[in-house]
């Protein structure tokens, strides 16, 4: 299968202001295939943004390589080609949003494109309505929920047509309902758009449906796998400061008591169903 | 320090095009040593008027009366009002300004007029209390780390000043699950101990199931539910609406009940489900 990301054992350093070096990334290597949808997961500091910024070339390894869809980003010439494949949103929705009409807001990137006017219709238009978004076409965004103007940051990067779209805790500043939206808009993308996805995120539930899950601890992957895989592992992840979903912890709870329950369950009904059987 | 609200309403830019009603005829009260939980949607108004309540935003109508004195009343208070209740920001980036960590939490004790040692010891106390390291972290820019650890800067610069009611604006949005847990055990510990009084607003159910007394829920500007975690999330559907929802582990709690199984209703924690779940199967096979 096509390979949209390949990461191939990547060092990065930042340089501080006083000239300090901080490693982020210490050799990490992974693979994303065309249509998957990937979570990372990871504590505060362990590099997942650091990560993040290397698959749209914001940031250039300082050693390894780092190829979207074959191409090498430490290529200047290929910048435009690489941020038009992987477009990214950014946690806090009201930082990303510049416009003051909705559609003006999706429209920016396209016009940066130089693209005749009717094209950039055509691309606002679709994106918006594929985030579910076009009845707020000429309205504030100042007016929108906090999932909203998320759903409005997605479609401004839709409208750049990219075949990845990374996400680094888009839903982090969301109320339930805005989560939701936001998480639903997303695997719409996937499944039914074809768009592979990375997704980073600290709310474990938000991690169940990927194709992969990866987990980084200082600069590291040191676990990825299907979430069933992944979450089955609830000592080593506790022990890393991560987490798993709530009826995962139920589930491995009731373990320990000595009840016959999976270890990988991973919903409410999965769940259900368990606990009517015993 | 107890807190009383009473028909507060705020409208911005008033007059204008723009003008919004943030808030609209809010009133109630918080008892000295409360440890109460503000919900809603976003846009609800949580965030307009936490900043009420620490003088950062004066009201359109209403009073505030912190402590018996009504801050809306004295302007000479804010000082003392920025020294006893302490707000930490929703988006943490606004509150960091200096060049070092340690200069940034130093900032609030520096203007207590402490001694430097006293206020090197808050600051040692204030970032181990948030898990930050502070020989590898003291002299970093706090624009220079990752986002988890820039929150952890702003909340850590608020418990340095020891304020008496603390009030922490989704404090938890981009920290881990670890961090989280630490943070908000700190917090409440603070509360048992110290006796604070605390005002958590927070989009996650399970951290407001597990921590506090009481819950206000925030709707389109007004409150729509007020009481006890068990009587307010009670009400799935009404939160449903408000774009909210119950705990997850509630949601199993009312699937098992839909089945007919013998588990009781008002459960939101991981450790009362299982609790709840060994005590039915073990009933069972006792029976
Ligand atoms: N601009 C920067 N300059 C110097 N060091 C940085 C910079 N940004 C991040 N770092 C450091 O790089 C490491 C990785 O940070 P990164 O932002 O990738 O973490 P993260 O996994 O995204 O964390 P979080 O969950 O808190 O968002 C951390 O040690 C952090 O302090
Ligand atoms: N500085 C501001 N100027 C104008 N309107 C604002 C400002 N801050 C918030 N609002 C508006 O006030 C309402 C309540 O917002 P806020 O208090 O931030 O809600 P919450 O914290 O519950 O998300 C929203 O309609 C919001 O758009
Ligand atoms: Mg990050
Ligand atoms: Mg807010």
């Amino acid at each position: 299968m096509e390979l949209m990301i390949e990461v191939k054992d990547v060092q990065f350093d930042y340089l501080s202001y006083e000239g300090q070096e901080v490693a982020a990334l210490n050799g990490v290597t992974l693979d994303v295939k065309k249509g998957e949808f990937v979570v990372i997961i990871g504590h505060n500091g362990s590099g997942k943004s650091t990560l993040a910024k290397h698959f749209n070339a914001l940031l250039k390894p300082s050693k390894g390589v780092v190829l979207i869809k074959g191409i090498d980003t430490r290529d200047e010439d290929m910048v435009w080609e690489i941020r038009q494949t992987a477009g990214m949103v950014f946690q806090n929705p009201d930082n990303q949003i510049v416009a003051t009409i909705v559609e003006e807001d999706v429209a920016f990137g396209p016009e940066n494109l130089g693209l005749p006017a009717e094209e950039i219709r055509i691309r606002v238009d679709e994106a918006l309505k594929t985030v579910g978004m076009d009845k707020y076409a000429n309205s504030a965004p100042h007016y929108l929920s906090g999932g909203q103007k998320q759903r409005v940051a997605i479609a401004g990067i839709l409208a750049m047509r990219p075949e990845v779209i990374v996400l680094d805790e888009p839903t982090a500043m969301l109320d339930p309902s805005g989560r939701r939206e936001v998480i639903e808009t997303i695997k719409y993308l996937n499944k039914h758009e074809g768009i592979t996805v990375v997704h980073i995120t600290h709310y474990m539930e938000e991690a169940v449906d990927a194709d992969k899950v990866i987990v980084m601890e200082q600069g590291k992957i040191v676990l990825q796998g299907t979430p069933e895989d992944v979450f089955s592992q609830v000592e080593v992840l506790k022990g890393i400061g991560l987490d798993v979903p709530q009826v995962t912890e139920l589930a491995y709870r009731l373990r320990v008591e000595g009840l016959d329950v999976p270890q990988n369950l991973l919903r409410v009904e999965e769940m259900v169903d368990a606990i009517c059987q015993l | 320090m107890s807190i009383v609200v009473e028909n507060l309403t705020h409208v911005y830019m008033k007059g204008s095009p723009f003008e919004s009603v943030a808030l609209d005829d809010v009133s109630f009260e918080i008892q000295d040593g409360e440890f109460v939980g503000l919900i809603g949607h976003t846009g609800s108004g949580k965030s307009t008027l936490v900043q009420h309540l620490n003088g950062l935003l004066k009201p359109t109508k209403g009073r505030i009366i912190v402590d018996n004195i009504d801050i809306t009343e004295r302007t000479k208070s804010s000082k003392w009002l920025r020294q006893h209740v302490g707000l930490v920001f929703q988006y943490p980036e606004h509150q960091l300004f200096e060049e070092t960590v340690y200069l940034d939490i130093a900032f609030g004790p520096k203007n207590l007029n402490l001694s430097n040692d006293e206020v090197e010891k808050r600051v040692r106390e204030a970032m181990e209390l948030v898990g930050l390291d502070y020989d590898s972290l003291k002299d970093r820019s706090p624009f220079e780390i990752s986002g988890g650890q820039r929150r952890r800067v702003a909340i850590a610069g608020v418990l340095a000043m020891k304020p008496k009611v603390l009030i922490l604006d989704e404090p938890t949005a981009g920290l881990d699950p670890k961090g989280r847990d630490e943070i908000l055990g700190q917090i409440k510990d603070l509360h048992r101990e110290r006796g604070m009084t605390i005002i958590l607003v927070s989009h996650s159910m399970e951290d407001i199931a597990k921590l506090v007394d009481r819950i206000i829920v925030m709707n389109n500007s007004r409150i729509a539910l007020m009481g006890k975690p068990e009587e307010v999330f009670s009400h799935v559907d009404e939160l449903q609406e408000m774009g909210l929802d119950i705990p997850q582990i509630a949601h199993v709690i009312r699937g098992l009940r839909e089945r007919g199984m013998d588990v009781p209703e008002n459960i939101y924690t991981v450790e009362q489900a299982a609790a709840a779940i060994l005590a039915m199967v073990r009933g069972r096979s006792n029976a």
